[in-house]
């Protein structure tokens, strides 16, 4: 169960601050391509985009394409890695060595959700109140999501 | 032809039920957990309530716990509303989508239950259906979030209304003993933002880390938003209490507590009266609004242990 891919999600926990800076860079750069987008067809770049998230996000998140991303808001953990996919903070199970109720040889997402937030800058993400997921997202790009619902700055 | 039964309108008015006034009240409240039969007799019910009738303000009827199957905790509360007792009934997003779960809420409060209590619930790998889908459409927050949006803005999360809203007083968890320790406190406070009226805790053994979460939480200025009752319960062994920090989701039991156990002569005695001292040690705790027994397998103890531990007596406080 314990692949190469979670050793690199433990790294993007560590490096949060470091990614919250990428992130904030790389979302105003969505924005302003939404005309670029709107000219190409935000319907023809959905499956080459939503490919590219996946496998970028697959390497350091072991991302599940939700497409509702708010790895900004925990700790740059993903929250869908938990096999529960809680949104708004841990269940009561976690082991006390900070490990997974159902998965034992995985540390909890949301232990590893806060270590992240703690190294992050601003207000504290963990503490913002999710909704619950939109199922028909799942699978879809949450780049595109955010260069087309964004306001410009 | 036999005459059609009538059912008589709920009152519009009446915003609480009969816990949500007691727990308002000020005096120091207790709750047991009803261990659900695998039996669709209902007569079974009633013989598992009887130790708890006159005793607490309020029966928990659990929702599939541990990932068992067993009698569902909405058809436990409504035998339990007949009894003419007050059921909190569980409900876990384990396995139920949000249809599903907003039609529960809605037929509960038409059933007469009072109390909806709002849980991630046990993962399927627990239970005696490893090979079930884990639903988990909606988490704790966000069910929490839906009871108060059907109750307070007669919505479905659809936004379609409702001509009468479920009158329940929503109940939610928390575990302040298990990691991240930093995060628990500030997860409670979400809770109440999203909803909740009051909470009950997981098993509490370790009174001083009870404390240390309290304090945390009077920081985050919990005061007089919520009410919460502690876990707690009988360890009937050494034995028993290894067993459960082993396989039971989140429960922590320190070392010393075993240990006292296992040199016991009478072990079951002495979990009982461990249990005893835990709760009058909780009732001294400042915000803690009352306790919730969960007396496994020892459910016809909960009379002696609501009388050994003076519940009864405690002065009511300031809410």
């Amino acid at each position: 169960m314990i692949s190469d891919r979670y050793t690199l999600r433990r790294w993007s926990v560590r490096h949060a601050f470091a990614l919250q800076l990428f992130y904030r860079a790389f979302e105003r750069l969505l924005i302003r391509l939404d005309g670029l987008f709107r000219r190409a067809g935000y319907g023809r770049l959905e499956r080459p985009a939503a490919a590219l998230e996946r496998a970028m996000k697959g390497v350091l998140f072991d991302c599940r394409m939700c497409g509702q991303c708010i790895l900004s808001s925990t700790g740059m953990s993903c929250p869908m890695t938990c096999p529960k996919q809680l949104r708004n903070g841990p269940c009561g199970g976690v082991r006390p060595d900070g490990t997974c109720e159902v998965r034992p040889a995985m540390r909890c997402a949301w232990v590893a959700a806060h270590e992240g937030a703690l190294r992050m800058k601003g207000a504290d993400g963990l503490r913002q109140r999710q909704p619950a997921l939109d199922h028909r997202l799942s699978g879809r790009s949450s780049w595109l999501a955010v260069a087309r619902e964004r306001p410009r700055a | 032809m036999p005459e059609a039964p009538s059912f008589t309108s709920v009152d519009p008015e009446q915003r609480a039920g009969r816990f949500a006034r007691r727990l308002a009240s000020g005096a120091f409240v207790v709750t047991a957990e009803l261990a659900p039969p695998d039996s669709a007799d209902p007569a079974e019910i009633e013989r598992r309530a009887r130790p708890f009738a006159g005793c607490v303000d309020a029966i928990n009827a659990t929702d599939g716990s541990g990932a068992n199957c067993h009698m569902s905790s909405i058809a436990v509360s409504a035998l339990l509303v007949r009894l003419g007792l007050t059921p909190i009934m569980q409900m876990s997003c384990r396995d139920a989508n949000r249809i599903a779960i907003q039609g529960h809420v809605v037929g509960a409060a038409a059933l007469g239950i009072e109390n909806i209590l709002c849980i991630t619930g046990d993962g399927v790998q627990a239970g005696d259906h490893p090979g079930a889908k884990p639903v988990f459409d909606l988490d704790s927050i966000s069910l929490i979030d839906t009871v108060r949006t059907l109750r307070d803005d007669g919505r479905y999360l659809s936004g379609r209304t409702l001509s009468t809203p479920p009158r329940v007083s929503i109940g939610a968890v928390e575990n302040p003993f298990a990691p991240p320790a930093g995060f628990r406190p500030a997860r409670l406070m979400k809770k109440i933002a999203a909803g909740a009226d009051f909470f009950q805790t997981q098993y509490c053994f370790d009174v001083p880390a009870l404390r240390r979460f309290m304090t945390e939480l009077g920081d985050l200025g919990f005061a007089g938003q919520a009410h919460i009752l502690a876990g707690v319960g009988p360890l009937a062994s050494a034995r028993a209490a290894r067993w459960m920090r082993r396989h039971v989701p989140g429960v922590h039991i320190p070392e010393a507590v075993i240990e006292r156990l296992a040199g016991a002569a009478d072990e079951r005695a002495e979990g009982i009266r461990i249990c005893v001292e835990t709760i009058r040690e909780i009732a001294t705790i400042e915000g803690i609004s009352g306790v919730h027994v969960m007396a496994y397998r020892q459910e016809e103890r909960v009379p002696e242990i609501v009388a050994a531990s003076s519940i009864r007596d405690m002065p009511r406080r300031a809410v």
